[in-house]
């Protein structure tokens, strides 16, 4: 730890995975370093959601080490991994719908207060702290407004906002572009921007080219279980990647 | 770590919602609310008997009757699962209650030495500690209760069986058990204690009904629960969205587990406060109040998709049945007329907040 600025915030050596016959992921290796965005991407079935559900803890690997701020980690559900500071926005956003966005930030670590034996929720303090996200991520979000009022953006802006909850180091985001209105694609990657200031490493997970050149500083190809290529953005092209993704260059 | 912020947000685009369209003045149970109050009105209009003291107690008791059970039933509800059991369990659970009663009562029985003995005069049965025979018999019926809400929440939220199968299977299995413990004659609370137990399920204090009065307390432990505490949290975010209460790491197998024991326990509690006011326990007891629940609870606007519901919800959706049944029959219209009507309003009420949701 006494180099904490050389040492990658994720890395993964090895990252194998079977399910039954299917060989879905195969001798991955990668590494993220503290306040860098990197783009995912690869072709339905290329392994990248094999890959996103095993840095999040909702599969183990058949192989491989996953290393953590440098120690090795071993995650059996998603709470596991969340405990050492990786959050992931999925695809879906994981929202109740019926909940209000302060609710939804908070859920499953609510904040109390204690009254003698009882433990209620601290509505007060969920609602500030909420509200004091929604203004780091710049998104006009009423804490106590129901989630199934918001825009696109606004729900985004819940998801993401749950993540800076408890000083994630990785976020992950699955497709946080992909349901959404140009005008909030613009939103979404803003707050990608914040949180790659506050030193956040971001793994982005899309198939949408313009964003992935917008905001990532290092673009992952996968294709068939393998990493085919892992090149800084500015030495590579919209052109190249595709054609690394339909598999026209082997690799790169 | 607060960042500080450079500049409050400013909301420039996005309006504050108005009052009246959040919160319970958007809700289904707001406007059930207002019919009620509307019907109060037409009923005060249409009988000078209604708003009498004695027609009010006979209301506030008969509603507290389902009431304490469409409670339960709703935190299954605001789930997203049913319970079609609470009829067979407020049975199963009063006849146990009685039957330990009455066994504990009993001066010549190996269990009954223990409780009571018999007065000089050779006749009256005295209990050695005044009210502990009535404690452990409402703890005995309430434990089953238990037991049946355990294997429910274990079958639906451990082996993943849909609630509607598993609760009709125990409707099933708790009715028939009720037959088999009692050879299919029911049975009645027994021995000195039993009229502590009277006083203490259809008693009244100072005029009030006692159901009433539980009603009341448990209603308010429930508002406390669903919207003051974590666990309540977890039920309605289950409700809303149950892979998103798994993956922000909701403990979702305990919570189920948790509100279908809630829900037997206020069934059997139900069911033991129904026997007192009956002075007994037949074994055809509270045959088909699952639905009579049921569309208390639905009336009320909880969400049979999940999500919605509350104490306010269910109590309302109670009075307005007990109101509508208690109308009739000042009305002097035949009370066959009462299920009808009772279907009537549960599609009404479910089909204006259909309407209202699409005009927002």
């Amino acid at each position: 730890m006494t180099k904490a600025e050389a040492t990658p915030v994720l890395e993964l050596t090895g990252i194998g995975k079977e399910f039954g016959a299917i060989r879905a992921l195969h001798g991955v290796d990668l590494q993220v370093q503290p306040g860098e965005v990197v783009g995912l991407m690869g072709d339905n079935g290329a392994g990248k959601s094999t890959l996103v559900k095993i840095i999040a803890g909702n599969f183990r690997p058949s192989h491989g080490e996953i290393r953590f701020a440098g120690n090795a980690v071993h995650f059996n559900r998603p709470v596991d991994a969340r405990g050492v500071g990786i959050e992931v926005v999925y695809q879906d956003l994981a929202l109740a719908d019926n909940l209000t966005a302060a609710a939804n930030v908070f859920l499953g670590r609510e904040l109390k207060r204690r009254f003698g034996p009882l433990a209620l929720l601290d509505h007060k303090a969920m609602a500030a702290r909420a509200l004091e996200l929604f203004g780091e991520l710049r998104s006009e979000t009423r804490p106590d407004d129901l989630v199934k009022q918001m825009s696109g953006g606004q729900r985004q802006a819940v998801a993401i906002a749950r993540t800076r909850l408890s000083n994630a180091r990785l976020v992950m985001m699955d497709e946080p572009t992909a349901a959404i209105s140009v005008r909030q694609v613009e939103q979404v990657l803003g707050l990608i921007h914040r949180l790659k200031e506050q030193g956040v490493a971001v793994m982005l997970i899309s198939h949408r080219m313009p964003d992935v050149f917008a905001v990532c500083d290092r673009v992952i190809v996968m294709r068939r279980g393998e990493k085919r290529a892992d090149k800084p953005i500015h030495q590579t092209s919209p052109e190249e990647v595709t054609a690394l993704i339909t598999g026209a260059k082997e690799a790169a | 770590m607060a960042m500080p912020l450079e500049s409050p947000i400013s909301f420039t685009n996005v309006g504050r919602i108005k009052w009246w369209q959040r919160g319970i003045f958007a809700s289904q149970t707001g406007y059930v609310l207002l019919a009620l109050a509307m019907l109060l009105v037409v009923m005060h209009f249409a009988s000078p008997y209604f708003f009498t003291e004695g027609n009010m107690q006979n209301v506030a008791k008969n509603f507290s009757f389902i009431a304490i059970a469409t409670l339960g039933v709703t935190f299954v509800i605001i789930t997203g699962g049913i319970d079609l059991s609470v009829g067979s369990m407020m049975c199963f659970s009063a006849m146990i209650t009685s039957m330990v009663m009455t066994e504990l009562s009993a001066p010549g029985s190996p269990a009954g030495s223990l409780f009571v003995h018999m007065a000089a005069d050779g006749k009256t049965v005295l209990a050695n500690v005044p009210g502990l025979i009535l404690l452990i018999s409402i703890l005995a019926g309430l434990g089953v209760a238990l037991i049946a809400g355990l294997v429910n929440g274990f079958c639906i939220a451990v082996l993943g069986l849909s609630p509607f199968v598993t609760t009709l299977g125990m409707l099933s299995i708790v009715r028939g058990l009720g037959y088999v413990v009692s050879n299919g004659r029911g049975s009645f609370p027994g021995g000195p204690d039993a009229d502590y137990f009277y006083a203490l399920t259809s008693g009244d204090v100072l005029g009030v009904p006692v159901p009433f009065i539980y009603l009341v307390i448990l209603a308010l432990a429930m508002a406390v629960v669903l919207h003051h505490s974590s666990f309540g949290r977890h039920v309605f975010a289950l409700g809303g969205n149950e892979k998103a209460a798994e993956l922000t790491g909701i403990p979702v197998v305990r919570v189920k587990i948790e509100v279908y024991v809630i829900c037997a326990l206020a069934a059997g509690l139900q069911g033991i406060i129904i026997s007192g006011w009956l002075g007994s326990a037949p074994a055809n007891m509270a045959t088909s109040y699952e639905l009579n629940v049921i569309a208390a609870a639905v009336i009320g606007g909880a969400n049979l998709a999940g999500g919605i519901g509350g104490p306010l919800g269910a109590i309302v959706g109670c009075v307005l049945l007990e109101v509508i049944r208690n109308g009739l029959v000042l009305a002097q219209v035949s009370s066959y007329w009462q299920q009808t009507l009772v279907g009537v309003i549960i599609i009404l009420a479910v089909l204006v907040d259909r309407i209202r949701s699409r005009m927002t």
